[in-house]
């Protein structure tokens, strides 16, 4: 991989979880990279580790519990290597963090105008009144209709998806070069969603930012992102440029994931679903491939026994080698998966 | 006689702010909202962010205080005693949190937090609860051996779906389901869409559906009603709501629905400010002059529209 211009180099990132005895990995030897201007989707299904990976790149971890091995390197500095107070420094100023739970990542006993001012007193040179001009400017920006009256009010009197734009007004309010947005608009409308994803593109064409964007919704992906990397327990099974992805996905878990969009015109059908689900941490086939057991019509000898990424195309990895004996929608005998 | 009916809610909380802490303002979150539940239907409510959508769904099962207005059950006036603690709405109601992680407590493990409504409201052997609890685990497609874990250890989506099993352990009559689906992958969300469907038939199930996702929620609802600022701007069946749009804030909800084409951005982004900008031009026609919604009016049998004059 290319690292000159990266902003961020993730390499053989593994992070473990401890449940009784002994330690189980959530995040598994995964390398990625960042560059300045980029908007990197990370996708996948429920419990495959994407929070895992954003919360480590941000090294917000309970350090008793939790193992991490492998490099995050950022600006010459390896971030696994950081201790908490130099993490800090990086938090806010150059890192924007987003996370999936904004209950739980805002204070509770502060008011809304306040948290998002606490942001500015440290990282910019604003005067007081300067400050709450600019929180009520964050509100409006990520639209929130009433900016005075919400910026007197405490988290717990917000709407949910109120509160996580209270979220994304903290993270952009001091202009990051790197953020990381977990679920960013899960709980929004299209219209605000929208509106969302505009301003996270302003920021970008204004500060350069380089965007680790995490979703299950393939519609943001498909308005953000320029390249997407898709989680299976806990590893990356497939990475290529957005386009790319869309029109020629080979991985099986991929491919199926792409048929479950429930269609707009379909009324009342029932959902295509993928047969059986991510196993708990405890019980992931540690050897083999990972998703074998959710694909039994191919036959176990016809895998790749440790699968590795292979690039198949420009940029375009695939951890399977086995796509080559499907066949494919639109090619003869149709969709196999 | 309907399943059940709301007469004008209505739940307005008091701002406090200034030297004295005294109340300076009003959010009006819920603002004179009438609807009715048949039995086995499932019920759309849709909006934008703020607009009252949980605090209309909290208010039915009695966790928010209701300012004004009625709630009738199976023929009865239950307004006042939604907060029973062991009353047959109470068991017969319940609710999937939008926010799963906050709804559960922190120091419970999963077993005793599936058990916690099987305990109050069934009488179960220990056998037969623990038989239950492996029920709801499988329905929800998780594994038993999350049975001894703490919420922290869940992912978001995983956390949504201990919601949704822990709201229909009691095999209950309604289930108000706030964002059921919105923290899950695609995959996990048909499974679970399938589901609610499967113990609709089989039970009888009415849903109050609350999601800003237009496509689940016109896979899912036979009636729709778009939320704006605590009231409704307008109710009809899937068909009046998709295919004959006619309030501008539900026309602009409609077409900012994304689709799945990274070739076509800068054009929908286009098409999306056009919409815009026509909402911004036409609006006033919509509200009146401090920004509030009209009354509903009928335009047919099932659809409704809030407008002013005629149409
Ligand atoms: N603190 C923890 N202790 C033990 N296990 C954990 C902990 N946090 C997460 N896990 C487990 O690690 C796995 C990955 O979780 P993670 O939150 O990263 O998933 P995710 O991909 O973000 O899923 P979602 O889309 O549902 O948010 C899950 O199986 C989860 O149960
Ligand atoms: N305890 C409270 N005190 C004051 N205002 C409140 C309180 N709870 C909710 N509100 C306000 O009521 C309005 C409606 O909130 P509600 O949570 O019902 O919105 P919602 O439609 O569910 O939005 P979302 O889609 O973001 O979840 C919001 O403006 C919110 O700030
Ligand atoms: S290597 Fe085999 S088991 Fe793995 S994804 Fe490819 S086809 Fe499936
Ligand atoms: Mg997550
Ligand atoms: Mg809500």
């Amino acid at each position: 991989m290319n690292t000159a211009n990266d902003l961020l180099t993730i390499r053989n990132l593994t992070t473990s979880f401890r449940i009784k005895e002994t330690y189980h990995a959530a995040v598994e030897d995964v390398s990625l990279s960042l560059k300045k201007n980029e908007v990197l989707a990370i996708v996948g299904e429920s419990g495959c580790g994407k929070s895992t990976l954003a919360t480590t790149i941000v090294g917000l971890h309970n350090e008793v519990n939790t193992k991490v091995t492998g490099e995050i390197h950022y600006n010459n500095q390896n971030l696994t290597q950081l201790n908490e107070q130099q993490f800090n420094r990086l938090r806010g100023n150059d890192i924007g963090f987003i996370f999936q739970d904004p209950l739980s990542a805002l204070n509770p006993l502060m008011r809304i105008g306040e948290q998002i001012a606490e942001g500015l007193v440290y990282h910019t040179k604003l005067s007081k009144q300067q400050r709450a001009e600019r929180v009520l400017e964050l509100l409006n920006q990520v639209g929130i209709s009433n900016p005075e009256r919400v910026a007197r009010q405490f988290p717990h009197q917000l709407s949910g998806g109120m509160r996580q734009r209270v979220m994304i007004a903290i993270a952009l309010s001091c202009k990051p070069s790197i953020l990381i947005a977990d679920e960013p608009t899960t709980a929004l409308d299209v219209t605000i969603q929208a509106q969302i994803l505009d301003l996270l593109k302003a920021l970008q064409s204004e500060t350069e930012t380089g965007i680790i964007l995490i979703t299950h919704d393939l519609g943001v992906v498909a308005e953000m992102a320029d390249r997407v990397a898709v989680m299976y327990a806990g590893e990356v099974v497939e990475e290529a440029p957005v386009q790319e992805l869309f029109k020629n996905a080979k991985h099986p878990y991929t491919r199926s994931l792409l048929n479950s969009i429930p269609q707009t015109h379909s009324e009342n059908e029932r959902l295509e679903v993928i047969q059986g689900m991510v196993p708990s941490l405890k019980n992931l086939p540690r050897e083999g491939c990972r998703f074998s057991a959710r694909i039994p019509w191919i036959d176990a000898s016809a895998h790749e026994r440790k699968p590795q990424l292979h690039e198949i195309a420009p940029g375009h990895f695939v951890r399977c080698t086995c796509w080559k004996h499907f066949h494919l929608e639109g090619e003869e005998g149709g969709g196999a998966v | 006689m309907s399943f059940m009916q709301i007469n004008d809610l209505n739940v307005h909380y008091p701002i406090r702010g200034g030297f004295f802490n005294t109340v300076i303002d009003k959010v009006y979150a819920v603002d004179g909202v009438t609807m009715e539940f048949e039995k086995g239907k499932t019920y759309g409510l849709v909006g934008e962010s703020g607009s009252g959508k949980s605090t209309t769904g909290k208010a039915i099962i009695g966790l928010e205080k209701i300012t004004s207005g009625q709630i009738f059950y199976e023929g009865e006036d239950v307004t006042n005693q939604r907060r029973n603690r062991n009353s047959a709405y109470n068991k017969d109601i319940q609710m999937i949190f939008q926010d799963s992680h906050s709804s559960m407590n922190p120091r419970k493990r999963v077993l005793d937090i599936l058990a916690e409504p099987i305990r109050n409201f069934m009488k179960l052997s220990d056998q037969e609860e623990r038989k239950r609890i492996k029920e709801l685990l499988a329905i929800v497609g998780m594994s038993e051996d999350v049975l001894l874990k703490y919420p922290h250890e869940f992912s978001g989506g995983q956390k949504q779906r201990l919601g949704i099993a822990r709201a229909v352990a009691c095999n209950p009559k309604m289930i108000i389901a706030d964002e059921p689906v919105s923290a899950l992958d695609l995959s996990v969300q048909a499974q679970v869409l399938n589901f609610m469907k499967d113990i609709q038939t089989e039970y009888g199930l009415t849903y109050l559906f609350i999601s800003h996702d237009l496509g689940v929620v016109k896979h899912m609802c036979d009636h729709i009603s778009i939320m704006y600022k605590g009231r409704f701007v307008e109710t009809g069946t899937r068909h009046d709501i998709y295919r004959d749009p006619q309030h501008v804030y539900t026309k602009r909800l409609l077409s900012a629905i994304p689709n799945i084409e990274p070739e076509s951005r800068l054009e929908r982004k286009l098409i999306r400010q056009k919409v815009e900008e026509n909402y911004q031009k036409e609006q006033h026609q919509y509200y009146d002059e401090h920004g509030k919604v009209y009354p509903l009016k009928s335009i047919s049998d099932t659809h409704m529209v809030a407008m002013s004059g005629g149409i």
